[in-house]
């Protein structure tokens, strides 16, 4: 990416730790959806026989901790603890931002500026922490409840659903605004590869950009240098054309 | 507050969320009911949710909706198989019988259980008094008027002391959504083995594969003891 952006048009916002904590829990979460919806839904108990679908709802939920705990240990961590660092601390911008609503998500003009995660996309992660935290004590007691009679509460099962239904709204609004909204379209990328536009990444979270610019100004430079340096080499060389056609 | 670091409003929003799970399974546990049938009438608004219909505490599972009726004139529960005197009860015949009331648990292999279900009907044994099996019955079953529903029990356990014929529910004749007008209930099993809507009981020499059966599930479905479990 950085080899393709000498002029520093784009700006790091995930790291490949972040990325990959993102992608891991979009696909044990995606796993656990469809594995449950045979469990929940009779319309759908014919597409895998009950303890396979079972299996595997449990082994994904065991599964979304441990990869993250794989990537805290050998990824880079202060990454992962910056970004929970962002998302616990709201200024008073954010709260504006808050303040603002749903209004802002249909018009983003007077958006109160906003760091590298938006008071929305904060909000977004902790309740999305939370709403996996009260879904693994959920689970966790339905799975005790069916080896012994004495853990099962009635109301395991319904928190377990409630909080199914609000993680499924988060997550619709989440791939709406990823996927569609124009605004925060431009956010993609920094999932996928990393890099934002940094033209666009002013306009939505200026003081992000400003606080990257103004006290890691050297640094980012350094890191784009050497990034551009390693890249290079990678495409540059041309020697498997040369040994494709060895008697010539 | 730190006005340059803000307020920890994200780990509030988190722990908050967690506090109000546990809390939520303290409270919905006691009022399991009232929010079975509120979260029902949700579900029931909802396309693709409305297979699950309301009714306090119980989720309504059909395999081959919509539900199956039938006609209170002509219905006749059917007992044959290998029987010295197989017969068809009419629903006067039914109520006529000797029957029983009791209280039991409701477990359903999905996680869901009812506590405290008040059910009256028959004990399978006036049954087998009347119709008077032969000998080497290797399973009774129990065939739905929902089509493609069929299961079956072992002999000792149709006459466990807490399988019912069941007619009535809370004081009530069955509903629609639990199976009128005839039920098997087995507390012992998860609630696929206590087959709705049946239209025929039969005594047979071997042992068949039932609904779910027939898709992985256990045949004796003990609560606690099977389905991957013990």
């Amino acid at each position: 990416m950085a080899s393709d952006d000498p002029l520093g048009r784009t700006i790091r916002r995930f790291t490949w730790t972040e990325r990959a904590a993102h992608w891991w829990l979009a696909a044990t979460v995606g796993a656990m959806t469809v594995t449950g919806s045979v469990l929940y839904f009779p319309a759908f108990a014919q597409l895998l026989d009950r303890p396979t679908a079972k299996h595997l709802h449990l082994w994904s939920a065991i599964a979304l901790p441990v990869g993250w705990l794989v990537l805290t240990v050998l990824g880079d961590r202060r990454s992962l603890g910056r970004t929970l660092r962002d998302a616990d601390r709201f200024d008073r911008d954010d709260l504006a931002w808050l303040k603002g609503g749903p209004r802002r998500i249909l018009d983003r003009r007077g958006e109160p500026p906003q760091g590298r995660l938006n008071a929305g996309q904060k909000l977004n992660l902790a309740l999305t922490l939370g709403l996996l935290g009260v879904l693994g004590i959920s689970g966790t007691l339905l799975w005790l409840g069916e080896r012994d009679t004495a853990y099962r509460y009635a109301g395991s099962v319904h928190v377990h659903d409630l909080a199914t239904l609000a993680l499924t709204f988060l997550v619709c609004g989440h791939l709406y605004l990823a996927l569609f909204h124009p605004a925060t379209q431009g956010a993609l990328s920094g999932v996928t590869h990393g890099y934002v536009d940094r033209d666009w990444a002013r306009e939505h979270h200026a003081k992000w950009v400003s606080a990257e610019e103004a006290t890691d100004a050297a640094a980012i430079d350094r890191e784009l240098t050497s990034g551009a340096a390693e890249q290079a080499l990678e495409p540059a060389a041309p020697a498997p054309l040369g040994e494709e056609f060895p008697e010539r | 507050m730190d006005s340059d670091r803000g307020y920890p409003l994200g780990r509030a929003a988190f722990l908050g969320t967690l506090a109000a799970g546990v809390a939520g399974i303290a409270v919905t546990s006691r009022f399991s009911g009232a929010v079975t049938s509120a979260m029902n009438g949700v579900a029931n608004a909802i396309p693709v949710v409305n297979q699950i219909a309301p009714t306090s505490g119980w989720r309504i599972y059909a395999v081959d909706p919509p539900m199956p009726r039938f006609d209170p004139a002509t219905y006749r529960l059917r007992i044959g198989g290998r029987v010295a005197k197989p017969v068809e009860l009419s629903l006067a015949d039914l109520a006529a019988m000797p029957t029983v009331e009791q209280v039991s648990d409701f477990h359903c292999v999905t996680g869901w259980t009812v506590n405290q279900v008040r059910w009256r009907g028959v004990r399978p044994q006036t049954l087998i008094d009347l119709v008077q099996p032969a000998h080497g019955i290797g399973q009774v079953t129990f065939k739905s008027l929902e089509g493609p529903y069929v299961d079956g029990l072992k002999p000792a356990q149709l006459v466990l002391p807490d399988t019912l014929i069941a007619t009535h529910m809370d004081g009530v004749p069955l509903t629609r959504a639990h199976g009128a007008p005839v039920r098997l209930v087995i507390p012992a099993m998860y609630g696929y083995k206590s087959v709705k809507w049946v239209s025929e009981i039969r005594f047979d020499q071997a042992e068949s594969a039932g609904y779910w059966e027939q898709r992985g599930y256990d045949a004796d479905a003990w609560v606690g003891r099977s389905n991957g479990l013990g």
